[in-house]
């Protein structure tokens, strides 16, 4: 098993906000507003360095995503930052008809995804934002894993010429991936190469995935581990080159397993290459109040449940 | 003034086109497109500063938003008689493999089209970004935008509302269709719009009226008038008093026409009142 290290946890919110004031110093195109959360997805640098291009929406996420999809007419590049549950299911009409069938150049850009939002409960813990998203025509779906990749995200869609859905989260995780590196829209991230059962993980769970892939190697498993950042366009060449390889897979993620990313590599591979599928996702429930690591523990979506999936879809082989 | 008669015939011929369109499909929307006639002609040939062919950022010259979608049809005459598209083309109003969807849209590629609309209260937000992009371009050309009043009952158009006045957006022109119809019925029996003026004040916007809606030279003299009040630090709202039908008497004062096609016979009446000016398609 491939060693990951990190120096420290960051939360991916800030990797956002990194990438958003990077964008501001190298292109003037590259607009932001927001929804009255400026701290909290962390675009006051951005903000501060460019107040003529940044608008206060205030509590009103339909009419931010309309002014959005108006700024593209013009040649801006706007980026929206609320909550994930306020960028999606709230403006779900207005992303449809003024963002993705107008085919506007609109950045959604929607942090505390998922479960790890915490204490806030499930109000505000959306689950199924990605199925929203993915059903789209014409949506780019990203979930990034940590400070860096979701800052190499943020860089990268700016030069996207469509609408994209960059979905990140609050916690602090370990920043493991490279600082310097080049985010492929679309492309999946190898993580470690293995024979025994392939792991596919976005978001909060690429780290949990490194965990359970030690933990397997301990037991004498071959984990094939891959970081699926992008769940639309999905990178189907490199599952099915894996899973034919490794026989089955487990999908990780912090979503509903009712139209997440398991859903999108199940219909790959039934479509091509039918295998045994275990799913670490929520299993069509709500969350609720509680700290990220009891919450994680609870629905089981951390490196146990990924170990125990592993066992059980290779013996479904 | 400048050469109404032009123009009044040109009313007349989008009339035609109108119900001709809807009638050929047996869907489509006459009444409203038929009450905001004036309104397209005059803003497309007399108010707007456009520039020969289109792009869609629409740099350098003014950009119109329609929000009520559903009026596609005045839309769709007036867009291709300024000429966006080929005329020959209303004849594929809401057709299969069409570019002239049921309600608007740049999906297709339709020239003159920014926007999708249909479902209601989009409009005014769409239109406000791209008068926020127009002030950070430093053009100084003007947004218009048209909205059903029917349509003020989505709450997303108080958003807009209470933002553009907030952030002085000054160089937009959004105009109400003030006919006070909708599909069930009256704006005030399904729902009151209360004192539209004053809310519209209340929030902060400069707002004229246009008392005859369907008097093109009213219509003209009107958006000039706001168009004068642009630049001020308010948004300018125009509330235009409207006959939804007009000029077909049958559809008039009514909104049993807001989404019904004419029969063949109610066609040949309708043309008959409006007698062919520049040509049919």
């Amino acid at each position: 098993m491939k060693k990951y290290t990190y120096e420290k946890k960051i939360d991916t919110r800030s990797g956002f906000g990194a990438g958003l004031a990077e964008l501001g110093r190298t292109n003037d195109k590259v607009v932001a507003l927001c929804a009255d959360l400026t701290g909290s997805l962390k675009m006051d640098e951005f903000k501060n360095e460019n107040p003529e291009r940044f608008f206060q929406a205030g509590i009103a996420e339909a009419n931010m995503i309309g002014l959005a999809a108006g700024l593209t007419i013009g040649g801006k590049i706007p980026f929206t930052g609320t909550f994930a549950n306020f960028s999606t299911g709230r403006v779900y009409d207005q992303i449809r008809q003024s963002v993705a069938y107008s085919g506007k150049n609109v950045k959604i850009c929607a942090s505390h995804a998922g479960l790890t939002l915490g204490e806030d409960g499930a109000t505000h813990q959306i689950l199924e934002d990605i199925g929203l998203m993915k059903m789209l025509p014409g949506m780019t779906v990203i979930n990034t894993c940590d400070y860096n990749q979701t800052k190499a995200a943020t860089i990268a869609i700016a030069e996207h010429d469509g609408p994209v859905y960059l979905r990140f989260g609050r916690p602090a995780v370990p920043n493991f991936t490279s600082e310097d590196q080049k985010f492929e829209i679309g492309k999946a991230v190898m993580l470690n190469e293995g024979t025994d059962v392939t792991i596919v993980a976005t978001g909060h769970l690429v780290w949990e995935a490194i965990e359970a892939g030690e933990k397997l190697a301990e037991e004498g498993i071959s984990a094939e581990i891959i970081n699926i950042h992008t769940i639309k366009p999905l990178d189907e060449e490199a599952i099915l080159k894996s899973v034919a390889k490794t026989g089955c897979v487990v999908t990780a993620e912090e979503h509903n397993y009712l139209g997440g990313l398991g859903e999108s590599v199940a219909r790959t591979l039934s479509m091509n290459n039918p295998a045994p599928q275990e799913f670490v996702a929520t299993m069509d429930t709500f969350g609720e109040s509680g700290t990220p690591a009891q919450l994680m523990e609870k629905y089981g979506l951390n490196s146990a449940s990924i170990v125990e999936k592993a066992k059980k879809v290779m013996a479904r082989k | 003034m400048p050469d109404t008669q032009h123009l009044k015939d040109l009313a007349t011929q989008v009339r035609r086109d109108i119900v001709r369109m809807v009638h050929k499909v047996n869907s489509g929307h006459p009444g409203g497109s038929l009450g905001c006639t004036e309104f397209f002609v005059a803003l497309y040939n007399e108010v707007m500063e456009l520039h020969e062919g289109f792009d869609m950022d629409g740099n350098g010259e003014d950009v119109f938003f329609l929000s009520n979608g559903h009026i596609s049809p005045v839309y769709y005459s007036v867009l291709a008689r300024r000429g966006y598209f080929p005329v020959d083309e209303l004849n594929t109003f809401r057709l299969i493999n069409s570019r002239l969807q049921g309600h608007p849209t740049t999906h297709e590629g339709l020239p003159g089209v920014r926007i999708a609309s249909g479902s209601l209260g989009q409009g005014m937000s769409v239109a406000l970004g791209a008068a926020l992009a127009k002030k950070l371009n430093n053009d100084n050309h003007l947004i218009y935008s048209l909205h059903g009043d029917g349509e003020l009952q989505e709450g997303q158009n108080w958003e807009a509302i209470m933002y553009a006045a907030a952030n002085k957006v000054d160089n937009i022109i959004a105009t109400v269709d003030y006919n006070k119809q909708q599909i069930d019925g009256s704006t005030d029996d399904v729902l009151p719009l209360g004192d539209l003026r004053a809310k519209f004040e209340a929030f902060g916007w400069d707002v004229l009226e246009i008392e005859e809606g369907n008097d093109i030279e009213a219509v003209i003299a009107g958006l000039k008038e706001a168009k004068a009040m642009t630049g001020k630090g308010k948004p300018v709202a125009v509330l235009m008093h409207t006959v939804m039908g007009n000029g077909v008497d049958f559809m008039m004062h009514t909104h049993a026409w807001h989404g019904k096609a004419p029969n063949d016979d109610q066609l040949a009446i309708a043309l008959e009142q409006n007698p062919e000016t520049l040509g049919d398609y």
